[in-house]
């Protein structure tokens, strides 16, 4: 497969040059990435081989300049900004897929502009609260308490082709600084409590919505499948059973023929 | 040298198997419910403040108080209360010459931040005109875990804060205050400090390249504010003279503080005996604090990030406090001089060398640590006030560097004034 092409797009709104990473042919899919960052995986791959893959990257992560973040001042340019993005990328209604971050992402995006969404997978997303089942302070906790908390099963190989580091310092200083970084621009907009105000605006989202959720997932538990499905209209809820926080990488084999039926359907 | 003898006001009786295991922090996650007594806490605050009052009494040049939230570490929660309890008990007491180094007040999680130049202009008048301002960025547990503030927001809302106060010290009109964390109408701050234009500034801080740089280019002094010595300061402090010197500023040892914990007695082996289990309740009790509390993502700008994680152990030696002290014991802190515990003798001839390596002008030093007694405290402090302090008093005085960062009417040469005394 061909490697992804980036896309560089100035935005009016905090000065902020976008970066977006475009992938795979057929018709448009706006992908979201997680907190730690944007990344490429054999989840987006899969998606390029029948969409043209739009990935942008959230300000001062991946392609961006680090320092772009500190001009995002709220929740509200954040969304203008990926409002504006959309806009450059000329996607009137587009299918997204968001995941954790990237799924509170995608869902501000269809309630902010319900009819720019025309479809939304949100895997094991971020952006609700309950007491009874706080999500699991992810900022706060040692690499080792991070990874353990994400994956159920640490030792499968896909878990740990993804956690696989140079073996350069220098590369994983920066690798990890990245990580690092990419982990507090994100929680700028979830920090200290993930629940500012978003319960309030998922009434508004008509999208078709699909909610996939690890059942065991240790960094936001499966409970809140449902409190994003009470919340939207026409959503529905698939639990993919011995799978933690990240689907896309424990259970591909399940992962991918959920997302690509419902992207058909 | 100006020397200040500094408290972190610990709480000095947590339990012999503290922290039991799978306690992540003694900081935010220590229950108070199984572990405070507040009728301890009534000693502790007390024990404090005479501790303090002892050393003003022995002639130290500043009392320094910080602030610091949820944990047995060090519980003032605002060091303006005890600054104040100080600022008055000094002067009936006629210890004028002290001064309060504040170390400080964390303005980037006080809202609005003009109550710290309130709190400070109140101090600084009490006193009369003996405040140092210290405005510390706050660690990030305090300011982003207990006081909530979002890690990314921590360092700029430092800053705005700080150019509000100076402003609020200064302005001859009135203003409005329209910044990207703080909005004020109007702003006519009352009362105003003594100190004219305002207290001297001192901006603590752990090891971010981008504190160096906001203190050259500001012309503030620095405190680094280490657990871990002058041999493993070095590193840190040479790289802070580099960058002054890069951005055109003098060698005055003056720019520069240190903070070091000092225990004292009679002789070596006595200071060990007597010193060497509070050394190890207080770096493996009261230190048991890890990384991702002390700077949460988005804590450390990326510059200085990076800075740290490809320096690696050169920089900074402990990554994980909570778990990388644990082995060593008192012995091998004494050995590594993260502590400086001995005679007299021992204690001056190492801070002296460790003052010129590192070319600082102010010291501050720790003498209740961890579980120490008051009865152990107060005979620290005076042997310390009596036998070390004098000799440290000199160092600098016979260059000559003016010290541009300390109270005016405190700025003296303690060897002029100690032979007009003798005379």
């Amino acid at each position: 497969m061909a490697s992804p092409a980036t896309r560089t797009i100035p935005i009016r709104h905090c000065n902020f040059e976008a970066k977006v990473k475009v992938g795979g042919s057929g018709p448009p899919l706006l992908y979201l990435h997680p907190a730690g960052g944007p990344l490429w995986d054999p989840f987006i791959e899969g998606l390029c081989e029948r969409h043209t893959v739009y990935a942008p990257h959230h300000p001062g992560t991946g392609e961006t300049v680090r320092e772009s973040i500190y001009a995002v001042e709220s929740l509200w340019d954040l969304i203008l900004i990926y409002d504006e993005i959309l806009d450059a990328l000329e996607l009137t209604s587009v299918p997204v897929v968001g995941t954790s971050f990237g799924g509170m992402m995608a869902c501000e995006l269809a309630a902010h502009r319900p009819e720019r969404i025309s479809k939304m997978i949100l895997l094991d997303p971020i952006g609700l609260w309950r007491e009874d089942a706080p999500v699991a302070p992810y900022m706060l906790m040692p690499p080792e308490q991070l990874v353990a908390t994400l994956y159920k099963h640490l030792d499968a190989p896909a878990v740990q082709a993804a956690l696989q580091m140079p073996s350069d310092p220098k590369q994983v200083a920066v690798i990890v600084a990245d990580l690092i970084w990419a982990l507090g621009a994100t929680g700028k907009f979830v920090w200290p409590i993930p629940d500012k105000g978003l319960k309030k605006r998922l009434h508004r989202v008509t999208a078709p919505t699909m909610i996939v959720w690890g059942e065991d997932d240790a960094l936001i538990s499966s409970v809140y499948a449902k409190e994003f499905a009470d919340r939207i209209a026409n959503a529905r809820i698939e639990i993919i059973k011995d799978c933690g926080h990240v689907p896309q990488v424990e259970r591909l084999d399940v992962l991918k023929p959920l997302v690509a039926k419902f992207l058909d359907s | 040298m100006n020397v200040t003898m500094f408290h972190f006001m610990p709480y000095r009786d947590l339990p012999a198997d503290f922290p039991p295991k799978g306690l992540a922090s003694s900081w935010i996650d220590a229950p108070w419910w199984e572990y405070g007594n507040a009728d301890k806490v009534t000693d502790c605050y007390n024990w404090a403040l005479d501790e303090l009052m002892l050393a003003a009494k022995l002639g130290f040049d500043g009392l320094g108080t910080n602030e610091h939230h949820q944990n047995p570490y060090g519980f003032m929660c605002n060091p303006n209360l005890f600054g104040a309890i100080l600022a008055k008990m000094t002067r009936d007491q006629g210890f004028e010459q002290v001064a309060l180094v504040q170390l400080g007040a964390t303005i980037s999680s006080t809202s609005p931040p003009i109550r710290i130049a309130e709190e400070y202009a109140v101090l600084d008048c009490i006193s009369g005109g003996r405040l140092v301002a210290g405005l510390p960025t706050g660690l990030g547990n305090d300011v982003s875990i207990s006081y909530g503030i979002t890690p990314m927001e921590h360092r700029e809302r430092w800053r705005e804060g700080i150019d509000l106060m100076l402003k609020a010290w200064t302005a001859k009109e009135f203003f409005a205050w329209n910044g990207k964390y703080f909005q004020l109408p109007k702003v006519n701050l009352w009362p105003r400090p003594v100190q004219d234009p305002h207290p001297p500034v001192l901006i603590p801080g752990a090891a971010s390249s981008s504190t160096w740089d906001y203190c050259h280019d500001r012309n503030f002094p620095y405190a680094y504010l280490s657990y871990f010595g002058g041999k493993s300061a070095e590193q840190v402090m040479d790289r802070f003279w580099a960058r002054a010197a890069t951005k055109g500023k003098d060698a005055n040892p003056y720019r520069a503080s240190f903070l070091q914990i000092v225990g004292v007695a009679e002789t070596d082996r006595r200071a060990e005996e007597e010193y060497g289990k509070h050394v190890e309740y207080f770096y493996h009790k009261l230190l048991h604090l890890p990384t991702g509390y002390i700077s949460p993502p988005g804590n450390a700008d990326y510059k200085s990030l990076l800075n740290i994680l490809m320096s690696g152990k050169e920089l900074l030696q402990y990554g994980d406090l909570s778990i990388e002290l644990k082995p060593l014991k008192a012995k091998d802190m004494i050995e590594k001089e993260f502590v400086v515990i001995g005679s007299p003798a021992t204690v001056r001839e190492k801070l002296e060398a460790m003052a010129k390596r590192l070319n600082v002008g102010h010291l501050m030093v720790a003498l209740q640590f961890g579980s120490m007694p008051h009865a152990q405290a107060k005979k620290n402090i005076e042997l310390f006030g009596r036998e070390v302090l004098p000799h440290l008093q000199n160092l600098w005085e016979d260059q000559p560097w003016e010290n541009h960062w300390w109270p005016k009417r405190l700025r003296k040469r303690h060897s002029r004034q100690r032979e007009m005394a003798s005379a």
